[in-house]
């Protein structure tokens, strides 16, 4: 799922301005999974900010939804009817979601409320872990299922690098070293054998690098 | 027992203290309320499991609201005792009322906030 | 294809190689490299130049060697894959190759968390197997990464770094094979205490026949104080510092350590002299390039051959 962390209190404060009629938009799917922008995150942000503006004396309005999910345009049109009650629409989706939110109430102001960082897993409950970084040209075959553009610091394709200390990155003691974990799976298959083999370069014509991208099926549009 | 308690302490029962949501206690800090504590059994002890270790976990976090917002975290607390402990029970009521009493009303209920700090 | 390297001409003629190494400043004061350089003049073979090393903005590695080689001395260009991306690097080559640099050293790149700026982004376009790959194609297929033909191909003879105290050491002597497969013609390690680990180390290299295809050059940097040898090994990744040898600088009074650090230089040397498959030694002596002479005469290496 997309991975994201909530933004400071105050900082989500001071981008709201002086806008005090606030839609709060959670989103059900991946910020749901990952505690961070569900109909719960959206419970505790919303009383939050009645907290804070009931401190300062300030009349304000905070309504609280939901949607489905904001990256597609029919869950995003069920606010139409009362979006123009709010001055501001506060999103908890991910980047692509306040986006498309954007897109469609043009004059509206849309405000993020939520830093998204990455694709990744669940590792336990309360526990995200990233997994993939959209390169748009999966090796994970050949590296034991395990990604060295993602779980690699420095994205080497025939790495460990030299700061690879007992299976930890030299980035940070709590990450695993990338390679580490691929030349183990690798042994646990019997595939070590394919260390030995050099990665040819990478070609990142299909990743974020060439550009914003865009994926069409023909055969599904209507 | 017949002890007595602050009368400033209202009293909301649940099975556990592991039913108590963040948003219970975020809406009664919403509606003015100056303090909320849990009480909950003895560590090890609760009667369905880890109820009371969830609670534990949910009162530190919203510690951390409660600071982000300006309240402060002190307004919270989890507390343990056993069913039979009374003395305890009216005890943990004085100690949170003193300490909240110190801590002013929240200034949620209808305060205006000093602008000028 | 045979290159003007002296390094590499030590190493046909089957000599001992001594290479050291120069840090430029953080600033444009050339006189700086200078300096340094006199302290390194008829001391040894070859003088790296570092590239941006750990992460910290210095003066680049290509126009420090340049100024080098103005001094009569023979630079090896240290690359990072950290921060440009292939086509800065085979343009970098190019530039090398047309001012008279003879060598390259290609590498990863300490991540940039450690340096003076955590906050930028990396590149990481290559690595640095492919870099050495990218090099050797250029030099001998007159080719560049795309394809397209090289007018005037790059003369350069190929190095790179290993780190027999990383971990998983099992794969260590497999990723040097990975980098000869590449074209890499000579390494030098990372600074080695742990005499017995690298003993290891070069057992399993020579076992895959890696010594005879390229020069090991053993890494060795003098310690100056307990100090430095505790920081070495509690806080550099991918350091391996052996407890005897802290309590043997230790047990040194405070004005002694320097020249015990030395000492221990020496010895080391002494010992990865005779270390089967061992073709040379790196002195890094990092901000105390003065003491290299001393280091390279105490050890029996000089004078260094005439090529």
């Amino acid at each position: 799922m997309i991975v994201g962390n909530r933004k400071e209190f105050k900082e989500i404060v001071e981008m709201l301005g002086s806008n005090r009629r606030v839609l709060l938009l959670g989103c059900n799917e991946c910020v749901t999974v990952c505690g961070v922008g569900g109909e719960k995150e959206v419970g505790v942000l919303a009383s939050e900010l009645r907290i804070h503006w009931k401190t300062a004396g300030e009349t304000f309005e905070v309504r609280e939804h939901t949607l489905e999910r904001q990256c597609d345009y029919e869950y995003i049109d069920q606010v139409r009817s009362f979006v123009g009650d709010y001055d501001v629409i506060l999103s908890m989706a991910c980047g692509a979601g306040v986006q498309y939110v954007a897109e469609a109430y043009r004059t509206k102001l849309v405000m993020p409320a939520v830093n998204t960082t990455f694709l990744g897993v669940t590792l336990e409950q309360g526990v995200w872990s990233e997994r993939c970084q959209g390169c748009g040209a999966c090796i994970l075959d050949m590296t034991g299922g395990v990604c060295p553009i993602a779980r690699c610091a420095k994205s080497l394709m025939n790495g460990p690098c030299g700061g690879s200390s007992e299976g930890k990155c030299e980035v940070d003691r709590e990450v695993d070293c990338g390679w580490q974990l691929i030349i183990d799976r690798l042994t646990e298959l019997g595939q070590l054998d394919r260390y030995e083999d050099i990665m040819p370069v990478k070609d990142w014509r299909s990743s974020r690098e060439a550009g914003p991208r865009k994926r069409i099926r023909e055969d599904l549009k209507l | 027992m017949r002890l007595s308690y602050p009368s400033n302490v209202k009293v909301i029962k649940v099975p556990c203290t592991g039913r108590v949501d963040i948003l219970l206690i975020l809406h009664a800090f919403e509606k003015g309320v100056d303090g909320v504590y849990l009480a909950g059994c003895m560590e090890g002890e609760c009667h369905f499991l880890r109820g009371n270790l969830r609670a534990k976990q949910r009162v530190q976090y919203v510690k951390g609201l409660l600071e982000e917002v300006g309240l402060g975290g002190d307004r919270v607390e989890m507390f343990n005792m056993s069913a039979s402990q009374g003395q305890r029970f009216a005890q943990v009521a004085q100690e949170m009322t003193e300490r909240v009493r110190s801590l002013g009303p929240s200034p949620v209920r209808g305060g205006l906030r000093d602008d000028s700090r | 294809m045979k290159t003007n390297s002296k390094i590499e001409k030590i190493w046909e003629s089957g000599g001992f190689i001594v290479t050291s190494e120069c840090g430029p400043p953080r600033g444009a004061d050339g006189d700086v490299v200078r300096r340094k350089g006199e302290f390194l003049r008829g001391v040894v073979d070859g003088v790296n130049v570092t590239d941006n090393q750990t992460s910290v903005v210095r003066m680049s590695s290509l126009s420090a060697c340049v100024i080098l080689k103005g001094m009569g001395l023979e630079p090896i260009l240290q690359m990072v894959c950290r921060d440009r991306n292939r086509i800065a690097l085979q343009s970098d080559i190019l530039g090398a190759a047309a001012l008279g640099i003879n060598n390259v050293l290609c590498l990863s790149g300490d991540h940039q968390k450690f340096g003076d700026h955590p906050q930028g982004k990396n590149v990481y376009d290559i690595d640095s197997v492919q870099l050495i790959q990218t090099v050797c194609r250029m030099r001998d297929e007159g080719k560049f990464l795309g394809g397209d033909e090289i007018k005037g191909k790059p003369v350069i003879f190929i190095g790179a770094a290993e780190n027999p105290f990383a971990d998983p050491f099992e794969i260590r002597a497999a990723r040097l094979g990975k980098k000869v497969k590449a074209g890499c013609q000579f390494i030098q390690t990372q600074c080695i205490y742990n005499l017995e680990k690298f003993s290891r180390w070069m057992e399993m290299v020579c076992d895959r026949g890696l010594h005879e295809k390229c020069a090991i050059l053993a890494g060795v940097t003098p310690m100056k104080s307990v100090g430095m040898a505790r920081y070495m090994k509690n806080n550099v990744p991918g350091m391996d510092v052996p407890d005897d040898m802290i309590e043997r600088m230790k047990g040194t009074p405070k004005e002694k350590q320097a020249e015990e650090g030395i000492k221990i230089c020496v010895e080391s040397i002494e010992k990865l002299k005779e270390i089967p498959g061992v073709r040379g030694i790196h002195i890094m002596a990092i901000e105390w390039e003065e003491k290299v002479a001393e280091i390279v005469k105490a050890a029996g290496l000089l004078p260094r051959p005439e090529v």
